[in-house]
Formats: C-alpha cells, sequence, structure tokens
C-alpha cells in the first residue's frame, strides 16, 4: 500500500552523488540552528536508514521538534548539512518543493484545510502537483481512507471531525503523495487521552509496512513498540540514543533519567 | 395641514417632476454605480497586488508597498481625483467616468490592501507550513489554501469598503461628472429649493446602501455555512 519510492521522482534524478541501497536516506551532520538569541540546535549529526523508525523525546524547548522541521527545510539550519537520498538539501539552488514532496509531515495541531472537504484535503497536493488526476487522487483517496478507518467521512468537512479523526485525515494527507520518509511532529500531543490509541495504531500499521519514520513524541509505549531506534534531545544535542527498550529500561545519561523519571 | 401638504407636493412637483428632473436623478444613480462598480474591481485587484508587495520578502516591493498606502491614505481623495483627472490624464481622452473610476480604485486600492493584509495574516502559519510541506510551492499554498480562508474573513470589511467607496464618489461633480450628489446640487441651483433636492439625494443614497448592506451580509451568511 505505501510506496517507498515516488515513481515520479527517482532520486538519481537530482544531482549529486546519490550513494543508493544501504545508504542511509537521511543523513545530518552538526547541525545547528538559533531563533534569535537562543541556540536551538547545537550540532546534531545522525544517520536514519531506509525502513527505520526513529522516535526522538526530550523535554518540551529541547529542540526536538526544531531538527525535524530542519529535516524538510521548514526552518533553514544556520549550520551543518542535511542529506536526503544522499543529496544535501540545505544549499542554495535546492528545490525545496521536490524535496517535500518526498517527505510527508504530520503536524500537533493537524493543519487540515478547513475549506476543503475531507476528500479534497487529500488530493489537493497530488491534483495540483500533476502527480496524480482528479480520478486517480480520488481512488487513492478512497483507499488511504479505508486504511486510516474513515471511508465514511470523505465528503465532510474537518470541523465535524474528532481530534483523533483529524489526525488521521492529516496523516492520509500526507500519504496522499506517497511521500519515501514520513515525519511526525508530537501526532498525538494535543488529542484527548482516549483518542491517542486510534492514532497510534495508524503509525503502527504505517511503520509495519516499512514506511521510514521520525517521530517526535511523548508515547514511550508506542516507542517500545515499534521504535527501532530512540533518539533523547536535550538542549540541542543528542544525550543518548540507542534501541528504544534498551534506553528506556536503562537510561545511562543523568538527564535522559531525570527526564524519564518524570514522565515514565 | 392641508395647505401644508399642498405646499410639499407642489415643491416635490417642483424639484423632480416638472421638466423631468427626476430623470437627471436617475442618470445620476446610473452615473454613481457605474463609477463605484469600476472602481471596486480595480480597488480589489489593486489592493490585491499592494497587500501581495506588503506581505513580501522582497525589500523594494515592501517600498513599493508602503509609499502606495501612505501617499493615497495621507491626502484627501478630492485632491487625488482632481491630479488623476486634471494632470495624469489631462491629454487622455477617455469617458470621464473611467477615469472618475481609475481614481476612486486607485484610492480604494490603499484601504483595501490593509484589509486583504490583515485577512491573510489572520490564517494561521500551521496553514501554510501544511501546504509547503505537501510539496505546494508559496503561490500554490497562497491560491489554494490561504486565500480561500482569507476571504471569509475580508468579506465584512469588504463590504464596508464598498459602501465607504460609493459615499466618497459623492464628489466626482468636482471633475464635471453629474452623478446623484451632482443632479441634486443642480436641481437646487435651478429652483432656489434645498430641502427637496438635498434630502432627496441622501434618501437616494440610503436606499442604495440599505440596498447593498441586505444583499453584502445575505452573501456572508451563505460563506460562513460553508465549511
Amino acid at each position: 500500500m505505501i510506496k517507498h519510492v515516488s515513481e515520479s521522482i527517482p532520486p538519481t534524478a537530482f544531482e549529486g552523488h546519490y550513494i543508493g541501497g544501504g545508504a542511509p536516506v537521511i543523513k545530518v551532520h552538526n547541525l545547528c540552528k538559533r531563533f534569535k538569541n537562543i541556540t536551538v540546535l547545537r550540532g546534531i549529526t545522525e544517520e536514519i536508514e531506509e525502513g527505520e523508525v526513529v522516535v526522538v523525546i526530550g523535554p518540551s524547548g529541547s529542540g526536538k521538534s526544531t531538527f525535524l522541521r530542519c529535516l524538510n527545510l521548514l526552518e533553514i539550519p544556520d549550520a551543518g548539512e542535511v542529506f536526503i537520498d544522499g543529496e544535501q538539501i540545505n544549499l542554495p539552488g535546492t528545490d525545496v518543493d521536490k524535496l517535500r514532496q518526498k517527505m510527508g509531515m504530520v503536524f500537533q495541531h493537524f493543519n487540515l484545510f478547513p475549506h476543503l472537504t475531507v476528500r479534497e484535503n487529500i488530493t489537493l497536493a497530488p491534483v495540483k502537483l500533476k502527480k496524480m488526476t482528479q480520478e486517480q487522487a480520488d481512488a487513492k483517496a478512497a483507499e488511504l481512507l479505508e486504511i486510516v478507518g474513515l471511508s465514511e467521512k470523505a465528503g465532510v468537512y474537518p470541523s465535524s471531525l474528532s481530534g483523533g479523526q483529524k489526525q488521521r485525515i492529516a496523516i492520509a494527507r500526507a500519504l496522499a503523495m506517497e511521500p519515501e520518509i514520513m515525519l511526525f511532529d508530537e501526532p498525538t500531543s494535543a488529542l484527548d487521552p482516549e483518542m491517542v490509541g486510534e492514532v497510534l495504531d495508524v503509525m503502527k500499521k504505517l511503520a509495519k509496512n516499512g514506511m521510514t519514520m521520525v517521530v517526535v513524541t511523548h508515547e514511550m509505549g508506542f516507542a517500545r513498540e515499534v521504535g527501532t531506534r530512540l533518539l533523547f534531545i536535550d538542549e540541542g544535542k543528542v544525550l543518548e540514543k540507542g534501541d528504544p527498550v534498551e534506553v528506556l529500561t536503562n537510561p545511562k545519561h543523568e538527564r535522559t533519567i531525570a527526564f524519564l523519571s518524570k514522565v515514565l | 395641514m392641508t395647505l401644508l401638504l399642498s405646499a410639499i407636493s407642489e415643491k416635490f412637483y417642483k424639484c423632480f417632476i416638472y421638466e423631468d428632473r427626476y430623470k437627471l436623478l436617475l442618470s445620476g444613480i446610473g452615473v454613481t454605480i457605474k463609477v463605484s462598480l469600476l472602481a471596486v474591481v480595480i480597488g480589489i485587484l489593486l489592493g490585491f497586488l499592494i497587500a501581495l508587495c506588503n506581505l513580501s520578502k522582497k525589500k523594494p516591493l515592501n517600498v513599493i508597498g508602503s509609499l502606495y498606502t501612505n501617499v493615497i491614505r495621507g491626502t484627501p481623495s478630492v485632491t487625488q481625483l482632481m491630479i488623476i483627472y486634471f494632470v495624469i490624464f489631462a491629454s487622455i481622452n477617455w469617458a470621464k467616468w473611467i477615469i472618475a473610476a481609475i481614481a476612486f480604485g486607485i484610492n480604494s486600492g490603499a484601504y483595501v490592501s490593509e484589509i486583504i493584509r490583515a485577512g491573510i495574516l489572520s490564517i494561521n502559519k500551521g496553514q501554510t507550513e501544511a501546504g509547503r510541506s505537501l510539496g505546494l510551492n508559496s503561490k500554490q499554498t497562497m491560491l489554494y489554501i490561504i486565500i480561500p480562508q482569507a476571504v471569509k474573513n475580508i468579506f465584512p470589511a469588504m463590504g464596508n469598503e464598498f459602501i465607504t467607496l460609493i459615499k466618497e464618489t459623492a464628489i466626482v461633480g468636482y471633475v464635471g461628472l453629474m452623478d446623484i450628489q451632482k443632479a441634486g446640487d443642480f436641481i437646487k441651483s435651478s429652483t432656489y429649493e434645498a430641502f427637496m433636492p438635498l434630502v432627496g439625494t441622501a434618501v437616494i443614497y440610503f436606499i442604495l446602501i440599505r440596498l447593498l448592506t441586505v444583499a453584502l451580509s445575505k452573501y456572508e451568511a451563505k460563506l460562513r455555512k460553508s465549511g
């Protein structure tokens, strides 16, 4: 159901040194970001391979969301390099829009388009970007709505949906572009507790199908269950990383221990 | 009492019926509507362009935008009308009402641009981010996501601007156009009656604007309902 490589944009279509299979799909080297006087990221170096589900945790203000937003250039890094499919993206002249078509993003506050129906929310981008005809996109939307369990909501406006439903639609909308990578920015933080499960279930399905995912979250259960790797970020640095179960049960860094004692 | 009534009806006859004076007012209504409609269209187009200039990240465009808004807002509309009619279009032989509409459109554009700018800024940043993260470029995001939502927020203020504009056109007599105001004024000077022609003028403007207000609020209610 989920294609890993978008057919319309083979990685080799980008100029530069595509490394090919086995190479990390996301590579970040010494990533730094500042907002005015506040340094948010202080040199993050990380590699993420195809099919990995990397869970990023950390206290609020630690820079984890900024790290995620640097990956699709919603934030422009001040220093360091970001490579997607072996291609450095934070260079002038990068086709940001082409890049983002390969990377779906899901936001904390859903950001569905309130003036469009659920179906239109899903089909807008693939149709306007000429990736699909309206008919193909409608078929795709139906297929995705089935996966997220909201087929009956195709014709309604987002205002009539619950938070959990909105977020599942937001996931479907991102998947409609058939991305290689999915970025999740605290996808369940704005939800009522009883709706968290339905969103996590969709994300688990995605992970099982081999989608490369980077998930900023506070859901330790999700990290434990589907995460292939966990990063603990604090004060703009990766302080600890490794197998999620290992890190969550045996944290080594004192800050990780302190953080986990508060959230677990 | 009968005396008073007959005096009023006599004055009414003298001001509006005698020598077909009501026809002057009718054609005045036509002029007012023509000028206002064209001016609104020009105002919206210009206002949109100026709003984009003001919202742009490019410095020169910001300068153009703020210069435009400041000059227009800082000078009386009569002065602008006269400059455009007697100076800028002095040697161009276009219909008077078109030149007047251009002048009012340029004037309205400055106010409309601020309305549009505020409307666009009122849309949550997350909407832009969602659009851009899907791979839409900034123009597509503006066109398919931001503007359709902004229109709803902008609509009431736009309606007000349209109403203000209609009343503003009452100065077109300065460049020799016979609109409602000028027609009333003309009747006033030819009959030596002040009350009837001037109150008549006021009533006509009032009815025009009432009709427009009702139509606008009906349309607004319809807009609110959808989505």
